[in-house]
């Protein structure tokens, strides 16, 4: 069960003067039930990467399957792929366009051909699923706060039972708490509902604090796929593509250097208080 | 001298239901009081509805208070026969860099705020070609906007008031819709439009990073002014800053966990290099 990528090309306006390569020879499986983050600056072709997976772009050469079939068979059926694969693009709250907020999740349910009773069921588990208020269910999307927004842009994918969810940046422009409030409630669709999640984000701290899995994209290429932990032990290689790791690796990474001897592969705070104190207190017994 | 003069402001708006009936009165900012000396970087942090971009909207006469008072330089916001004047020492950068941008060539969207305001054709060109230096936007003169990516049309925007020369300049969350690299070169290029033209800033903003080199910070909640200090003075106070849904840089943090696990240890430490050293002392 996996979306998998094979010697996948993608060019933008090819055969014009415009051309441009915008994903080279990208090899990558996504498994059911993952957790994976994608960095990479802008341009770098992560959202064209994402829009592969379910299939609204079309690889210029190479193979998409998805659980084994070839996504560019004449008799797959795309629709299914894109119900079985849910994207959210960034700022999805420009694309509520309902006059309530359960009638808009109710959209995509609806043209998939449901009864009315299996529709609304959808709709409501749905919305519950990202902890959206019952009694804001009749209001206008437009009265929300943006975190909610958020949420009811994501409840109408998830009302498609996707099996993977693809966020494009879900938390840009949202404050810090509704930043974690967002991201706690994905985190929780994962572990609770099983659903596989690929998180697009530039936040490397919301990166190292989520994700199982990293893949960093450059100029097109998947320059690295692994445990957040062993992606941010390259923080210097980050750099020149124009990203970095978090703000405590490099408090560690200079630490070390100092001659303060601690251990660099750290990614989050609790760890390096922790690792901070191992030291100290070692020191302490020495002397 | 102050150059902005904000005294006892109230800001209140009625929500009204679905049949225009009144629900309630909110009061979006409620007695603030802030003088903003010239030539000072001013940082007003909060989260979102704390009614920072309220207060914002308030400094060039977008918005008029219910009570209280507004001066930018000794002119009361409430008398329109002003509203130029103001509108012309105080610029303001909004979110969406998108909504800003009219011109279809970078320089002819520079050139809007100076044209509009009667400046000789000569001097418009010499006010582009400088506002654009101070941006680091030189080499995009002659580009169309929509081929620049947002941190780039942020600072075209900011060159397009920039271009007005005002005294002041207002941002309202310039970076919320950018990349990392993006909001980096946007405040660089406020701070330096601080440092070398000595333009007044007010930064508006709920991210922590962009704040840690302002010399005077506000934080609001529920539409008071909560804190206000340097950013070492606000930093330090973690669990009120969180309290406020509010996060500090990750030195303070970790200097604050530390010391709070017995480790003796300054708390107003705000970068990497002074907690290293701190640690680096007592090992």
């Amino acid at each position: 069960m996996s979306i998998k990528l094979e010697n996948v090309n993608y060019f933008y306006s090819q055969g014009t003067a415009y051309e441009k390569q915008a994903l080279k020879d990208i090899n990558l499986e996504i498994k059911k039930g993952e957790f994976v983050g994608i960095a990479g600056h802008t341009g770098s072709g992560k959202s064209t990467l994402i829009q592969h997976l379910n299939g609204l772009e079309k690889a210029t050469s190479g193979t998409i399957t998805y659980d084994g079939q070839d996504i560019y068979k004449k008799d797959f059926d795309l629709d299914s792929l894109r119900r079985k694969v849910g994207l959210t693009f960034q700022y999805p709250e420009y694309q509520l366009f309902e006059a309530t907020v359960f009638e808009d999740v109710c959209f995509g349910p609806k043209n998939q051909g449901f009864s009315e009773e299996e529709v609304k069921e959808r709709a409501r588990e749905a919305l519950q699923l990202v902890g959206f208020p019952e009694e804001l269910y009749d209001k206008s999307p437009f009265q929300l706060s943006g975190g909610q927004k958020r949420r009811v842009a994501i409840a109408g994918v998830l009302a498609m039972n996707p099996e993977y969810l693809i966020l494009d940046e879900p938390a840009a422009g949202l404050d810090p708490i509704g930043r974690t409030e967002i991201l706690d409630q994905i985190k929780k669709l994962h572990d609770e509902k099983g659903i596989a999640v690929i998180l697009v984000s530039h936040s490397m701290e919301d990166l190292a604090h989520y994700v199982d899995r990293l893949i960093v994209m450059n100029h097109g290429e998947k320059v690295f796929d692994d445990t957040p932990k062993n992606v941010f032990a390259h923080y210097k290689e980050l750099e020149w593509i124009g990203l970095s790791a978090p703000e405590v690796t490099y408090i560690m990474n200079e630490l070390k250097e100092k001659g303060f001897p601690v251990r660099t592969d750290i990614i989050h705070m609790e760890e390096a208080t922790k690792e901070i104190l191992r030291v100290l207190k070692k020191g302490g017994e020495r002397q | 001298m102050s150059i902005i003069k904000i005294k006892d402001v109230i800001y209140e708006y009625l929500k009204r239901n679905e049949q225009g009936e009144v629900e309630e009165s909110v009061q979006a900012v409620n007695g603030v009081t802030i003088d903003i000396e010239q030539g000072e970087f001013v940082a007003i942090l909060g989260h979102n509805g704390s009614g920072k971009s309220t207060l914002a909207k308030h400094l060039n006469a977008i918005l008029k208070p219910t009570s209280g008072t507004i001066y930018v330089k000794e002119m009361d916001t409430k008398d329109d026969s002003h509203l130029l004047d103001i509108r012309q020492t105080t610029g303001m950068v909004f979110q969406n860099p998108d909504n800003q941008i009219i011109g279809t060539v970078v320089e002819e969207d520079v050139a809007f705020g100076p044209e509009n305001l009667g400046v000789p054709t000569k001097e418009i060109w010499e006010r582009v070609l400088k506002s654009l230096e101070s941006v680091n936007m030189t080499a995009y003169r002659e580009h169309s906007p929509n081929k620049l990516s947002g941190g780039q049309k942020q600072r075209i925007a900011i060159a397009g008031v920039v271009a007005m020369e005002p005294e002041c300049i207002v941002l309202d969350e310039p970076t919320a819709m950018l990349d990392p690299i993006g909001r980096k070169d946007v405040i660089e290029a406020v701070h330096e439009l601080n440092r070398e033209k000595k333009i007044t800033i007010i930064l508006i903003t709920h991210n922590m990073n962009e704040v840690i080199d302002a010399d005077k910070v506000y934080v609001m909640d529920h539409g008071k002014v909560v804190l206000k200090g340097s950013p070492r003075e606000i930093f330090r106070e973690v669990e009120t800053m969180k309290s406020y849904g509010l996060e500090v840089p990750a030195s303070t943090e970790l200097a604050y966990q530390l010391k709070k696990a017995g480790v003796n240890i300054r708390t107003d430490i705000l970068t990497k290099e002074e907690l290293v050293e701190q640690l680096c002392q007592l090992n």
